[in-house]
């Protein structure tokens, strides 16, 4: 954790040197985001290939609801699918909803028996961190695109609904900062969960925290002008870079926290964002009697044939009368 | 080590679920008598033809590895990483968000937080950090990466034996990960340099060999079927006919060897013969194919398959149409998720169909081979079977869904069916410990050996809390089970901590309330205890 927190303040340290005293920002607004989201295009795509050159050698779904069998035996469509359509909906639950996160329980002992408690507080903090997430990104859009669509801005509307202070609060960043927060706490506090923790998993969420924050900051506080914002991004889409002079030094925090994250993205966990569609203990159907699954690598084995057996047992088996092949 | 040897059961639950200050990395494996079963006897490796064949024990210093030792295991790593999508991709998603941590029935039994799934799983992830991945390679411990020591390899022996591959975590995690197919891969690695067990090679040599892992040979397995049709005679004045290696039956009837050898497994085998003699089924035993278990699933996938063959090789020479499955846990994950796709396809048998009934049972039409609770369902949902509930008025049942048929298939009415058609008391027990969420009985996987029983008792603790609760609350008396390991341990786990509570088999009830053709006034049950409606009437009489 401290090892995770000291890698954030170099982090934090670099564009501040850089832009504060080094006057860096070709290298902050222009080298840096093109490198940083070519390594993360390419390592995304690299990683997933990797596991796709993998194959699937068996039909392995963890089956959690009643298989189809009987007719009059009323199967369990999404958590125990037999057919694509079931298992595109447990996917769906799983990833739009974190249906198997939604089980979660908690086990004490008390009096020399285990008590299952409710244990829901992680599925909605993980739930909330991953939407609010989700409806940053898509609102961010608003500095990718012009003109900006409508669905961004009824999305910036709807987030911004209660109309807190000048400029809006939005709703989604004290969702997320409640969620980083709470799943940063957890792991620092349930024994159980700092015990399995590492630098890895304290670092993510503390670079996400400061995103947000330096987001905030820059909302709120250290006011930035957006249309220059807009203007550089729009110019690196194009590939004609340019900096519009007289952008706050807090925007440069803030993007240069972005690369980080997207530099780190594909090296690290953060690509259980691609592997769960990938899992095949949830997306294959439970239909493996149904319908045979190719093994590509099956090879041919060793075996100890009925003859081999036979020649063994012969005798004994002709004095209990068991049939044989062979008098 | 016996049950009379273990502390009391109220010291063996006084279990602290904290993790101590010590980081897990710093942690040295202790071998604990009573927490690790004995390694494979040479000869039964030799049989197999499997490597580094030797006289060791875990508990020794030296294990008497091969000179290189690392290199085959990381040769094994990388072999395996390029083939199991599965494994490589849960080596790299797992984000510690620790929802499996307190799933693990070998967790809450004994605290010990190397039996938490995810660390279970970063016994190897951190192997495999160190040697496969950049930052691992480059950050070390920084990155969760350690060097792959003789420490960390008793280490994954310890832990991957200690680990029942039951699934449970699996339904937890988001991204399901399945701790199962980490042990599988971790002792499919172990098994590379001859690190093994033998309370799971004797059975698969026993298997490959002989036919079953018991080791009864062919005479020997007719022996036993005949003495359950005297005792079934003796019960019930029906006499019921054992039909070996016949060929041309139409189907196949394979069952773990566990029923035909020791009580309770017995009796559900009754049941079975009962059962298939009544409605005149048309079906053979192998001696060949004399079981239905599979231990090569706890060694590794090629063993799995060379066990497995025989199944359908028995089919074919004896030119049944399909086959049909006993009563077992891991032989049905095999037959369900693996055999087709290992020994398939099975396009010289015929897709199944109830001689009785006339039910097609499509969800095996690939496969050809029908789960028996399937197909018993099917019969009493279509009245071909006249059965008397009152029968087993004597007990109180409660069902454990059995880790496999629950997790990797997900048998769950089938048996629940059967057992409110047979008998008139049936309880859950508590939502969490039952269906998908059921736990494990603490020696499946190949763990169910003596020498390991303080873990198993641990291991099954919340299993076996679960069934106190119900016996406190309705008086439960009886543990049904889909299971020939359960049959074999839940009985132990019974007897230490809820006394009063025997096991029984699904069929060994259906067995019991089979009304059949030409029977006499039944007395007493398959295992010989008193029916209640009897004694009531005589007491009646009286």
């Amino acid at each position: 954790m401290i090892i995770s927190l000291l890698f954030i303040l170099i982090l934090l340290a670099i564009p501040l040197i850089a832009g504060g005293w080094g006057n860096l920002f070709f290298l902050l607004g222009i080298i840096l985001p093109y490198l940083a989201f070519f390594l993360f295009l390419i390592g995304f795509v690299y990683r997933v290939w990797q596991w796709a050159k993998s194959p699937v050698p068996f039909r392995i779904p963890t089956s959690c609801g009643q298989q189809k069998s009987l007719p009059w035996i009323k199967a369990s469509f999404f958590d125990n699918p037999y057919n694509t359509l079931g298992v595109i909906g447990r996917m769906f639950l799983e990833i739009v909803l974190f249906r198997s996160l939604f089980r979660n329980n908690k086990v004490e002992i008390r009096e020399g028996r285990p008590i299952f408690a409710g244990a829901k507080w992680l599925w909605l903090a993980g739930l909330i961190l991953h939407w609010s997430f989700l409806l940053i990104v898509l609102r961010h859009m608003r500095f990718f695109l012009e003109p900006v669509p409508q669905v961004i801005n009824l999305i910036s509307f709807a987030d911004g609904f209660f109309e807190i202070g000048v400029p809006t609060l939005y709703l989604t960043d004290l969702l997320f900062i409640s969620a980083v927060t709470y799943l940063f706490l957890r792991r620092v506090f349930i024994a159980q969960v700092r015990y399995i923790s590492l630098p890895a998993d304290y670092f993510p969420l503390l670079l996400i925290l400061s995103i947000a924050l330096s987001g905030i900051l820059m909302r709120h506080f250290y006011k930035v002008d957006l249309a220059k914002v807009k203007n550089l991004i729009l110019s690196l889409i194009v590939f004609r870079p340019e900096i519009p002079p007289g952008i706050g030094l807090i925007f440069y925090v803030h993007l240069f926290l972005v690369c980080g994250l997207l530099v780190y993205f594909p090296m690290s966990k953060l690509m259980h964002m691609g592997g769960v569609f990938l899992s095949p203990t949830r997306n294959l159907a439970n239909n493996s009697r149904r319908r045979r699954h190719i093994n590509p690598w099956n090879y041919p084995v060793k075996v100890h044939t009925y003859a081999e057996y036979e020649n063994e047992f012969r005798e004994k088996m002709k004095a209990a009368g068991i049939p044989v092949e062979k008098e | 080590m016996s049950l009379a040897k273990m502390p009391k059961p109220e010291d063996l639950a006084k279990i602290d679920l904290q993790p101590p200050r010590q980081g897990w990395m710093d942690t040295p494996v202790e071998f604990r008598p009573g927490t690790w079963c004995y390694s494979a006897a040479p000869k039964n490796l030799k049989i197999l033809g499997l490597p580094n064949p030797r006289e060791w024990q875990p508990a020794d210093v030296d294990w008497k590895l091969p000179a290189n030792w690392p290199e085959i295991i990381l040769q094994g790593m990388k072999d395996r990483l390029s083939r199991f999508r599965s494994f490589k991709l849960f080596m790299d998603i797992c984000v510690r968000c620790g929802a499996c941590a307190d799933k693990c029935h070998f967790f809450i039994g004994s605290g010990d937080p190397k039996n938490m799934p995810v660390l279970r799983a970063e016994l190897l992830r951190s192997v495999y950090r160190r040697y496969f991945t950049t930052t691992g390679k480059l950050l070390g411990r920084l990155a969760g990466a350690r060097d792959l020591t003789v420490d960390v390899l008793k280490e994954w022996f310890y832990y991957f034996y200690q680990c029942t591959e039951c699934r449970r975590c699996s339904v937890f995690c988001p991204y399901g990960i399945d701790q199962a197919e980490i042990t599988m891969m971790g002792r499919e690695l172990l098994n590379l340099v001859g690190c093994n067990i033998n309370w799971i090679m004797e059975p698969v040599a026993n298997c490959y060999r002989v036919g079953n892992h018991l080791g009864i040979q062919p005479h020997g397995i007719k022996d036993s079927l005949e003495f359950f049709a005297d005792d079934i005679a003796d019960r019930t004045g029906v006499r019921v006919e054992v039909p070996i290696n016949r060929k041309g039956a139409e189907i196949l009837f394979v069952t773990p060897s566990g029923d035909l050898f020791a009580d309770p497994g017995t009796f559900t085998c009754m049941g079975y013969l009962m059962l298939f003699h009544e409605i005149g089924l048309d079906y053979t035993w192998s001696t060949y194919a004399s079981e239905g278990g599979n231990f090569g699933l706890f060694v590794d996938h090629e063993l799995m398959k060379r066990l497995n063959a025989k199944i359908y090789a028995e089919a074919k020479r004896l030119r049944v149409k399909w086959i049909l499955g006993g009563e077992c846990g891991h032989m049905w994950r095999v037959l369900h998720q693996y055999m087709d796709t290992m020994n398939g396809p099975a396009d010289f048998l015929e897709e199944p169909v109830s001689p009785l009934t006339g039910t097609k049972f499509e969800n095996a039409k690939s496969t050809k081979m029908v789960h028996i609770a399937e197909f018993t369902a099917d019969l009493i949902r279509h009245n071909k079977l006249k059965l008397d509930p009152s029968r087993n008025d004597h007990l109180k049942v409660t069902f454990h869904d059995s880790c496999n048929p629950a997790r990797a298939m997900g048998l769950f009415e089938e048996p629940r069916y059967i057992l409110k058609k047979v008998c008139n008391y049936f309880y859950e027990m508590p939502e969490e410990t039952i269906r998908e969420k059921t736990f494990c009985c603490g020696g499946g996987a190949g763990l169910g050996t003596d020498e390991n029983m303080e873990m198993r008792l641990r291991g099954g603790f919340p299993r076996a809390k679960a069934v106190k609760y119900v016996r406190e609350k309705y008086g439960v008396n009886r543990l049904a089970c889909i299971c020939a390991i359960d049959r074999a341990t839940l009985q132990t786990l019974m007897e230490y901590w809820v006394p009063g509570v025997e096991v029984t088999g699904l069929h060994e009830l259906v067995g019991n309330a089979l009304v059949m053709k030409g029977e006499k006034e039944r007395e007493v049950s398959l295992r010989g205890e008193p029916l209640l409606t009897k004694t009531k009437v005589d007491h009646h009489e009286r």
